[in-house]
């Protein structure tokens, strides 16, 4: 039992942390927002050097062989800084299930790259329709010559718009299939649009989009439990932005707390709100520890294990993050629901968490069934 | 960061639950599981078992007489205790009165006392809460009066856990009007036998008798009662707060009632299934369990910064309200749980089914056993988010002492 961090985890908590105070202040992120890539290249870069791209993946294919931990501080420290680079869909989402689940050659072709930040990923699986429901697919994958075409459509695929590949899912008479495709490979048509909280989405169809049968990554029909094991690395690392999030409110909003003041004293003076604050310290400590839990678990090899301690963590964290963010608008009075202050752009990131990758309520009703194993 | 014990750590709970197999009596573990009425004679043969063993106070630093434990080791032994149905170890002599001794005790109060306590021969009780002065403990009025070698004390003390079995009370009195309200509080320590003293009992709404009255008409009380200083009993009485609420998460408990409950729900059903097949029903076991795990690495994390000798040693700091808030509220949506898991058959109010010997009456034979205790137990444990500094004062507390509003 030991909850501290490393010497060397420490080190780059320290290095992520400055990092975010110096070059990601709130006023440069928020013109990154509404810039036409939504997100600082320059950064991208700086994160490669800093070796965070690598982290996850084995030494073998110039990784630093991180774990589950290690993602936890970098998402944390990403989550203060509210980056907006898709560090989620490229590195902890699709080169996790690069990592997981594709072939040694397809590992050399894509880890190496993406660690040095040359190259961006996302994953196109869920559709109009399937809410978060990991089978719910209708892209048809059918025999084309030598090889396959696409034809479906994907529905608010995160990080698309920068992506050089997408990791597309497809059915065929096997069941459903994963296949590395080109992001710019005809009959690929894209609608992307900003996301509630500055990132960038899309919406993207299929029509005849054609793949070689070296774009299958791992075995034919076999794509359900590669893509839940790489969304439960996704929902992880979620809990640990949304902790870092939160933790940056609970400081922000403490000090105005403090500094405000009506009737002639600093606002913190009144219990009613002394008690809010009190709840939202609560709910980030109970947060910080579930999210502990999914980055330990996540890299356990039982499944089972796995499943459910991500799946608990990603309805708390939801849960508190809900409570946290509300609170915190709530506090600031009307500073709270202006654009111009960061408060409202932590509560909006925290709240667009809770829908990505399935909300509190998926998440709860995944941890419940386990029950019916005990 | 690492989740798991260690191999040393695996081996003392081996050893933990070697030493329960072997030495914790079935008909204590049967009455603890089944929710039956515990008696007095059944926590003192347990902390004697405890006792011979070395076992019996393990909080306590070993010069005092406990095993050289550290906090994780602790919280293994606690909730494999609480698992296996060991009676919970009282806390007012253990842990509250204890450690202020040990820490603002002469030695020969210390001598006196500690032995005793943990050998199970002295059964302590507290005297904080009066009728005036309950979450405001500071504006307490018993009063002591120096008269000699004696004090004298006026007053009465109220919500007094189990006092009808005590043969010591430690109090907070007044001993001065003069300056701020907390100046004038001192502790002392009070023979139950001493003439004067009476305890009336306060049947609770779940018809127990838990709590009572403590009156003190001209009690003489030597002044070697004392702890540490006169008019600085607030200090002392803080210090026992803090120790109070650590042990209020009650996490190996509350892991034991969600396996309770889960049984429960397995039992029970709702349209000709388990209830526990029921989606509403389960979610709602799932949302108290996911509360559970995370006050469980919360609590982990607390006591981790503890063994490793991060903050004051022994003091626990504010973050113990956190385990107080949550452990309470956890304790609570539990016992509702398993009331509801029965529906209408939690309306009975069968007296007798709080007893070791009753297994149920034709008419109610079907539910007599296990449904018996469960409506009595959410009554009963309102009391957890009121006591030991509400959970309201736990949230001023927060406010103040961390986050410094």
């Amino acid at each position: 039992m030991d909850f501290n961090y490393t010497e060397e985890q420490l080190a780059l908590q320290d290095t992520l942390r400055r990092f975010i105070a110096r070059d990601y202040a709130f006023e440069q992120r928020r013109a990154l927002a509404k810039s036409a890539d939504g997100f600082s290249r320059p950064a991208w870069k700086t994160y490669a050097e800093l070796g965070i791209l690598a982290l996850p993946f084995p030494e073998e294919f110039g990784g630093l062989n991180g774990n589950g931990v290690d993602s936890l501080l970098v998402m944390e420290m990403l989550g203060r800084g509210l980056a907006l680079e898709p560090y989620l869909s490229t590195v902890i989402l699709c080169g996790g299930l690069i990592r997981d689940a594709a072939s040694t050659a397809q590992k050399e072709a894509i880890l190496p790259a993406l660690g040095a930040g040359e190259l961006m990923l996302a994953l196109a699986h869920f559709e109009p329709g399937g809410r978060h429901e990991l089978d719910r697919v209708s892209t048809r994958a059918t025999v084309s010559g030598k090889g396959l075409k696409l034809d479906g459509a994907k529905a608010v695929v995160l990080g698309a718009p920068a992506a050089d590949k997408l990791i597309v899912s497809a059915r065929d008479e096997k069941g459903i299939s994963l296949y590395l495709v080109d992001a710019k490979a005809p009959g690929l048509a894209l609608r992307p649009y900003p996301t509630q909280d500055g990132a960038r989405a899309a919406n993207m169809t299929f029509t005849g989009v054609e793949v070689d049968a070296a774009a299958l990554i791992g075995s034919a029909g076999d794509a359900l439990p590669i893509v839940e094991r790489a969304l439960d690395h996704a929902n992880a690392a979620l809990c640990a932005e949304a902790v870092g999030i939160m933790s940056a409110l609970n400081e922000i909003t403490l000090e105005y707390l403090k500094t405000r003041k009506q009737f002639g004293v600093p606002i913190g003076n009144f219990q009613a709100l002394q008690h809010r604050m009190a709840d939202m310290v609560i709910a980030t400590e109970q947060a910080r520890s579930m999210a502990t839990l999914a980055a330990v678990r996540v890299d356990s090899a039982d499944a089972t294990e796995r499943r459910r301690a991500v799946a608990a963590a990603k309805a708390y964290v939801t849960q508190s993050a809900r409570l946290v963010g509300q609170q915190a608008v709530q506090l600031h009075g009307g500073m709270g629901v202006v654009d111009e202050l960061n408060v409202s752009h932590y509560f909006k990131r925290l709240t667009m968490i809770g829908l990505s990758f399935g909300d509190a309520d998926y998440h709860l009703g995944r941890f419940s069934d386990t029950l019916l194993a005990d | 960061m690492d989740l798991n014990f260690t191999a040393e750590q695996r081996q003392f709970r081996e050893e933990v639950r070697g030493f329960l197999r072997d030495k914790l009596p079935a008909d204590l573990s049967r009455k603890v599981l089944g929710g039956k009425r515990m008696e007095k004679d059944d926590f003192v043969r347990w902390q004697k078992i405890l006792h011979q063993q070395g076992w019996g106070a393990i909080s306590w630093p070993a010069e005092f007489g406990g095993p050289g434990w550290n906090a994780i080791q602790q919280h293994i032994f606690e909730e494999e205790c609480a698992d296996a149905g060991a009676p919970m170890q009282l806390p007012f002599g253990l842990k509250m009165v204890a450690p202020v001794i040990m820490a603002y005790g002469s030695p020969a109060q210390q001598q006196r006392f500690l032995p005793r306590i943990v050998d199970g021969s002295d059964w302590w009780c507290q005297g904080y809460s009066e009728p005036g002065s309950g979450s405001d403990l500071a504006s307490l009025k018993t009063r002591a009066v120096r008269e000699g070698d004696h004090y004298v004390i006026n007053g009465q003390k109220t919500w007094n856990t189990l006092g009808q079995h005590a043969d010591w009370i430690f109090c907070l009195v007044r001993t001065s009007t003069e300056g701020r309200q907390q100046a004038g509080i001192s502790f002392l320590l009070i023979d139950m036998k001493s003439p004067g003293v009476s305890v009336r009992p306060i049947i609770m709404m779940d018809g127990e008798h838990e709590i009572n009255e403590v009156w003190f008409e001209d009690v003489k009380v030597p002044v070697e009662n004392l702890i540490g200083e006169e008019n600085k009993g607030w200090t002392y009485a803080k210090f026992l707060l803090g120790h109070e609420r650590t042990g209020i998460a009650g996490v190996g408990r509350s892991k034991r009632e969600l396996k309770k409950l889960k049984q429960i729900a397995s039992v029970e059903t709702a349209n000709g299934r388990p209830l526990i097949e029921d989606q509403r029903f389960r979610d709602r076991i799932a949302q108290v369990e996911l509360e559970l795990m995370a006050l469980e690495i919360t609590h982990l994390r607390v006591v981790s910064a503890e063994s490793a000798g991060e903050g004051k040693k022994g003091a626990p700091g504010p973050e113990a309200s956190i385990l107080k808030i949550k452990g309470s509220e956890i304790q609570q949506m539990l016992t509702e749980l398993k009331m509801q898991a029965l529906g209408p058959y939690a309306l009975p109010y069968i007296e007798d089914g709080l007893n070791a010997d009753w297994s149920g009456e034709p008419m109610l034979q079907a539910y007599g056993d296990h449904a018996a205790p469960l409506s009595g137990q959410y009554f009963n444990v309102r009391k957890t988010t009121i006591y030991g500094g509400s959970n309201e004062i736990q949230k001023n507390i927060i406010s103040q002492m961390i986050l410094g509003l």
